[in-house]
This record gives structure tokens, C-alpha cells and sequence, in this order.
């Protein structure tokens, strides 16, 4: 989708410039995993723990009601997915268009 | 029975803090401070595991520790906004904040704000902002020290603050970010293994199953289903069940959003991220720091539920025995169908007590205020006392108040951080004296942490009102200012300093106001202390931004501050009117005042956007600022053709 880095050839190895729409493609990506990943945090934590409990509540995990199990357990294991799934995604963005710190 | 004269509990008690206390001193010494880096951010070199350790430290109060399983395990489902709002906030720092703070590079807060939005007053507003909310936090904090010796080592409240505030106050001054870091992580690994043996065993016995997560889901020994038997013993004691909550759904969200974003936008947990050696890192850094927090705030709501039952099950209709009341040695002969022994043990501290006041020789725990006769129940128990009731030996009660201790003691050294740095590094050196070198710089923070103790002390043996508030106000304000101002300076280029400092004060002022008007009432002592208050950030204003404020405009903040003044004077003589304390029907569209952060927060954006689309556009360099730190790398930069500036997004 995003165009390829125009002014990759200097590496992460020495400073370089990288060209203005080179840098909007890249911020684009970043806001669009973030969206993705922020509505999934929004429908685990307000959404199945509070918005829509009473509806997931007549199915169970265990002997848990699923919208009370979603509000004390589910949502927090999926936060912190979300965090790592975040960071190596978001890795990848940078590495594409030459902008990660693995070199400082 | 007893080891050199003291009693078994005593005995491991006294070892476990004892021996956690000299190794928190020993990290201390190990890791002295030697620069402004060292002191303020750890020299930047912390490894991602470690700082996540440290933060979850830093992160985890004695209220995590002690209170919040019983707060779940009395209010069921209505809990789940602390355990949701409490960790959903590490999202949005890995995702919106950390990194980018990260990349910036500086000490503090307040200097991002300072800088990204170019401005003495912004700067100062966000000092204030800093050491209101750590100042709240930080007296709960040495409150729980206190009442954690009061109750196990049976040392007066007044001994335990100061000796707790001595060991905090050693490794800060020493050691900084650095030394507070590596106690961090000492402290983390002593308050987990605390809070996890009892609840294992808690989850074994009441359910078989050694993981307390499953047992959440699972089923009683006699197969029952656990919650469901939970939800029906409550409804027919008369309680509300267990699953179902009493709040309203909007007052819930707003609390759990108010949480997650007064988290993310909190100072203490934020610098925490300027420690590791890069953005990515960051990131990673709030991930683990997520996965450390989880492993006690999955644990706590099992706990609660085993708790809850295990309670209900052995108090309620058992055989009430004023023998065993009295005299301690009578509480060997009790056995099936009788009080627990513990329940009696815990009697003697205050913190529960019951009566047999229809003299049918049990006791009646109910819902109805005229039934019941469990009269003291103090939430904090289901903790203290799990060991107890799960009939773990003496070294494990040891164990959890060592572990209550650490979770007090590392967030209070976290708060002394940014306290300290807010005086020494943004008030001192960025606003009042310029000139100071880095010695200097260190030395007034060294000193500012001093005196940070000093008031921390004394708020712990007498706290103010507000202390019971201080979810409200922590959370509420953080949210309210600090995220918006925050989030808007990484992501919206256009925002300048006058949206940032409208917004900000906005938020603080409407949310604050809200607290105190729904929590501790508008007495005119309060209204002369909040004026007072208000007078004192008033006249650094004015000393602070000399150059940058325009005469009209610094006449106008000296009649507000004089106007303020002249209102403290009134208010602490007792001359202005009071206002009654507002009750639960007036809240705005039903949202409770540790909900109000939301409705701050939402405020505070429009304000800032508004604000910031009719003053002009931020300085060039600025922009330019912006774009820097979207990029992780230090290497790379945006090439700009310099006959095209590029319009504000």
C-alpha cells in the first residue's frame, strides 16, 4: 500500500534524511496499526466487560458468566497482547522505511 | 510454641522486613547516583525486563496489595472497573505516550510540556499539576506503612511512618532513578511471591486447582460451580449477587476510563519509561511492565471470590464463643460448627468484630443492617488475613506484610521522584535560576527529596481529607490534564501553548472543584485552603514567566492572585459562607466524582482544540520538534525542502 522509502540508502547505519512523504506513509501505517489495535482494546474492556455484558453474560467460560469473566480476566490477558502485538508490528513499520532505533 | 520469647508470627514478621529492608539499603549503596542522568533517569540504560519490574513496582501501591481484592471481593462485579481501569491504561501509554516521550529524551514531565508547547506558564501549570497529585498519592502511601507496623509489629503508626519514610528517603537521596530502580525490582519480586503463595493455596483448597485463575472459573470441591453458588448465598443473605453490580453503567464507564486514562497520563509511571535506552524499548518496556501487573491483577479478583465464600462459609450461622473472645488460649479447643480461630485473632486488632445480639449463640451475616451481626468488617482483611484463614503457617503472615511493606515503600520512592525532580529540575533550574550547574541541580534535588519526606511523613500520621479521595483526585486530574496536553502535543502538530495551557488548567480546575464539592465539601476552611493554594501557584506564575507575559497580562495575574489571597484570608478565618457537600443525586449525568476525570479529560480537548485553532500556529521549530520524535530513530530525520514549509496538519 504504503510507497517504499525514497532515501533509504544511507541505512540505520549513519544519519540520513528521509523524504517527506516517506515520512507521512510511514506515520500513516503507525496510525492506521494503532486504530486497529485501540478498537480492540475498546471492544474488550468497555465493550464485552460493560456495554454489552448483559448479552454475553447468558454464555460461560468455566462456570464464569463471559461478559463478568471479560471484565475481570479476559480484558487485561488482552491488553497486554495487544502491547506486544503493537511493538513487533510496529517494528516492522520502522524497519520498512528506515526510521527504527536498532542502531541507536 | 515460641522463638526466644515472641510469638511465631512476630518472629517471621520482624525477619522478613528486617531482611528485605537491608537489601533494599544494600541495591542503594550499590547503585549510587553520580550525574543529573544517573539521579533522574537512571543513566537511560535500563534493561526493558527490569524496567517493566520496576514499574509494576512503582505501579502497584499498598492499596493494590492490600485493599483491592477486598474492595472486588465486597463489591463483585462493581470491582471490575479498578482491575479493567488499572491495566487498560498500559495500552495507551505503549501505544500513544511512552514511546514518543521516550524518544524526546529529557527528565521530566514538565519538560516536555515546557518545551513542546514553548511556554514558562505551561511549564509551571504542569509542575503544579506534578506535585499536587504526587503529594496525594505519596501520603496514602506512608499511611499504609504505618498501619503495616502498627498492626503486625505492634510498633505505634508514628514510628512505622517515620522509620518506612527513612529507608524510602536512603536510597532515593543516593541512588535516584537508579538506586529507586533496582530496589524496584528487589521490592517487585518480594510483594509477587507475597501475594502469590497464599492465594495458591487459597485456590487449592477452595478449589483444587493450583492456578487461582482457573479457579475463577471453576468449580467448588464439592463440584459446585464456584460463582454461581457465590451469586446464590449472597441473594439469599440478602446482598446483591456476586456477577451483578449496583452502579449505573455510565457512572462504570466513566470510572474505568477515567482510571485508564488518569494512568497513563500519571507522572510517576511515565518517567519510568524516560529510563530505558530506547523508544522501541519503551514499548517493550510497557509490555512487560503489563505482564508483571496482570500476574497479580488476574490473581486478585480470584481471591476475592475465594475470599468472599470462604468467608460466608465459615462465619456465617457458627458458634459464637465470648470464652474464645476474651482469652486468647481458648481459641485452641475450637472446632467444627465454631468461629474460627483467626476470626478471633483478627478481632484483637479492631478490624472485625461481631455480636450474637439475638443470643441464639451464632452469628448472623446478612445484608440487613437490623440482622446482621458481623459489625466490623474492614475491607483490608481478606488479604492480611488469607494466610490465616487458609491455615498457612506463622512465615507466610510475615511474608505478605514484607510484601505490603514493598508495594507501599517503591511506589512512594517513585512519587519522591518526581517530586523531587519537579523542584529541583523544572522549578529550580528551567524557571527560577537559570544559572545552576549540574551539581547545584543535584544538590537542591537531594534536598527537595528531604523535604518531600519531611511533609510526607507528617501527612502520613495525620492525613488530610483529601487522602480518602486520592483515587479521585490522582486519577481524575491526571487524566484531565496531563493526557490531553500529552497526546495532543505528539499528535496534532497545529496544538500551541495557549490551547495546551487553556485545556490543562480547564481540566484541573472543573475536575478538582467536582472532587471537592462531592468528597470533602466546600467548608470555608476548605475554600481558604483551596484559594490558598491557588494564590501560591499564582504569584510562581508571575515570577515565573517574567518576559513571556506582557504587562497587562501580568497585572491581571496579580489581582487574581491578590483577589485569592484576600479569599484564603476570609476562608481560614471562618468568614465566607460554606457550601454543603453535594450528594449522589446531583452528579452530573449520574457520574460518580472517580468518574469525573472522564468528563475532565473530554472537556479539557475541546478547550485545547478550540483554544488552539483560534490563537496562531506553534513556532516552525516546534513542528519540526514533533516530527523528530515520531521518528525512533536518532539517525534519520525528515528532509524538509527549505523553500516549502509544510502547513500544519
Amino acid at each position: 500500500m504504503a510507497e517504499a522509502p525514497e532515501n533509504g540508502e544511507g541505512g540505520a547505519q549513519g544519519a540520513h534524511d528521509i523524504s517527506e512523504t516517506s515520512f507521512k506513509a510511514y506515520w500513516r501505517e503507525n496510525l492506521t496499526l494503532m486504530g486497529v489495535l485501540l478498537a480492540i482494546w475498546f471492544l474488550v474492556s468497555f465493550g464485552a466487560g460493560i456495554l454489552f455484558r448483559d448479552f454475553l453474560d447468558q454464555f460461560s467460560i468455566g462456570s464464569a458468566p463471559l461478559g463478568f469473566w471479560f471484565a475481570q480476566q479476559g480484558s487485561i490477558y488482552v491488553f497486554v497482547i495487544l502491547i506486544f502485538v503493537y511493538s513487533a508490528l510496529m517494528h516492522r513499520i520502522e524497519r520498512k522505511y528506515d526510521v527504527d532505533d536498532d542502531q541507536g | 510454641m515460641d522463638i526466644m520469647g515472641i510469638s511465631p508470627t512476630l518472629f517471621w514478621t520482624a525477619l522478613f522486613v528486617i531482611t528485605t529492608f537491608g537489601v533494599y539499603i544494600g541495591i542503594a549503596v550499590w547503585a549510587r547516583a553520580a550525574s543529573t542522568d544517573d539521579f533522574y533517569v537512571a543513566g537511560h540504560d535500563v534493561h526493558p525486563v527490569f524496567n517493566g519490574m520496576a514499574t509494576a513496582a512503582d505501579w502497584m501501591s499498598a492499596a493494590s496489595f492490600m485493599s483491592m481484592a477486598g474492595i472486588i471481593a465486597f463489591s463483585g462485579y462493581d470491582g471490575s472497573v479498578y482491575l479493567m481501569g488499572w491495566t487498560g491504561g498500559y495500552v495507551l501509554l505503549a501505544l500513544l505516550l511512552a514511546p514518543y516521550l521516550r524518544k524526546f529524551g529529557k527528565f521530566t514531565v514538565p519538560d516536555f510540556v515546557g518545551d513542546r508547547y514553548y511556554s514558562q506558564a505551561a511549564r509551571i501549570v504542569a509542575v503544579i499539576c506534578a506535585l499536587f497529585i504526587s503529594f496525594t498519592y505519596i501520603a496514602g502511601q506512608m499511611r499504609g506503612v504505618g498501619i503495616a507496623f502498627s498492626n503486625f509489629l505492634h510498633v505505634p503508626i508514628e514510628a512505622g511512618v517515620i522509620v518506612g519514610a527513612i529507608i524510602v528517603l536512603f536510597y532515593a537521596v543516593l541512588g535516584g532513578m537508579k538506586g529507586i530502580t533496582y530496589t524496584q525490582v528487589a521490592q517487585y519480586c518480594v510483594l509477587i511471591f507475597a501475594f502469590m503463595v497464599p492465594a495458591i493455596f487459597l485456590s487449592l483448597q477452595i478449589t483444587g486447582s493450583p492456578i487461582p485463575q482457573l479457579g475463577f472459573i471453576g468449580n467448588a470441591q464439592d463440584g459446585t460451580p464456584l460463582l454461581q453458588s457465590l451469586d446464590t448465598t449472597l441473594t439469599e443473605l440478602g446482598f446483591s449477587a456476586y456477577t451483578d453490580g449496583s452502579k449505573a453503567m455510565i457512572d462504570v464507564f466513566a470510572i474505568a476510563l477515567a482510571l485508564m486514562v488518569g494512568t497513563a497520563g500519571l507522572p510517576h509511571v511515565i518517567i519510568r519509561f524516560f529510563t530505558v535506552p530506547k523508544a522501541s524499548d519503551a514499548r517493550k518496556s510497557a509490555g512487560w511492565a503489563l505482564i508483571f501487573i496482570a500476574i497479580l491483577y488476574t490473581t486478585a479478583p480470584a481471591v476475592a471470590i475465594f475470599a468472599r465464600s470462604n468467608f460466608i462459609d465459615t462465619v456465617n450461622e457458627s458458634r459464637w464463643s465470648v470464652e474464645a473472645a476474651n482469652d486468647p488460649a481458648a481459641r485452641a479447643d475450637l472446632g467444627e460448627g465454631d468461629t474460627p480461630a483467626w476470626f478471633y485473632n483478627w478481632r484483637d486488632t479492631g478490624l472485625l468484630n461481631a455480636e450474637d445480639r439475638n443470643g441464639d449463640g451464632l452469628i448472623q451475616y446478612r445484608a440487613d443492617p437490623a440482622e446482621n451481626e458481623v459489625t466490623q468488617l474492614d475491607r483490608d482483611i481478606f488479604v492480611l488475613a488469607n494466610p490465616e484463614i487458609g491455615g498457612l503457617p506463622a512465615w507466610v503472615i510475615g511474608l505478605v506484610v514484607a510484601g505490603g511493606l514493598a508495594a507501599a515503600l517503591s511506589t512512594a520512592a517513585g512519587l519522591l521522584m518526581v517530586i523531587s525532580s519537579a523542584v529541583s529540575h523544572d522549578l529550580c533550574r528551567k524557571v527560577l535560576f537559570k544559572g545552576m550547574s549540574d551539581t547545584q541541580e543535584l544538590l537542591v534535588a537531594r534536598i527537595a527529596a528531604v523535604a518531600a519526606v519531611l511533609v510526607a511523613i507528617y501527612a502520613g500520621i495525620n492525613p488530610p481529607g483529601f487522602v480518602a479521595a486520592v483515587v479521585a483526585f490522582a486519577f481524575g486530574l491526571a487524566a484531565a490534564s496531563f493526557f490531553p496536553a500529552i497526546f495532543l502535543g505528539i499528535f496534532w502538530k497545529r496544538m500551541n501553548k495557549q490551547g495546551a495551557i487553556a485545556g490543562m488548567a480547564t481540566g484541573l480546575v472543573v475536575t478538582a472543584l467536582y472532587i471537592v464539592h462531592f468528597k470533602i465539601g466546600f467548608s470555608p476552611a476548605v475554600m481558604g485552603v483551596c484559594a490558598l493554594l491557588a494564590a501560591i501557584a499564582f504569584v510562581v506564575l508571575i515570577f515565573g514567566t517574567k518576559g513571556e507575559v506582557g504587562g497587562t497580562g501580568r497585572l491581571l495575574l496579580t489581582v487574581v492572585a491578590a483577589g485569592l489571597g484576600v479569599t484564603a484570608l476570609l476562608g481560614l478565618l471562618g468568614v465566607l459562607p460554606g457550601f454543603d457537600m453535594g450528594t449522589a443525586d446531583q452528579w452530573f449525568l449520574g457520574i460518580s466524582p472517580e468518574g469525573f476525570g472522564s468528563v475532565g479529560m473530554a472537556l479539557s480537548f475541546v478547550i485545547s482544540i478550540a483554544v488552539s485553532v483560534m490563537t496562531p500556529a506553534p513556532p516552525r521549530e516546534v513542528q519540526d520538534m514533533v516530527e523528530e520524535i515520531r521518528i525512533p530513530s536518532a539517525k534519520a530525520h525528515v528532509g524538509h525542502a527549505p523553500a516549502n514549509p509544510a502547513p500544519a496538519e
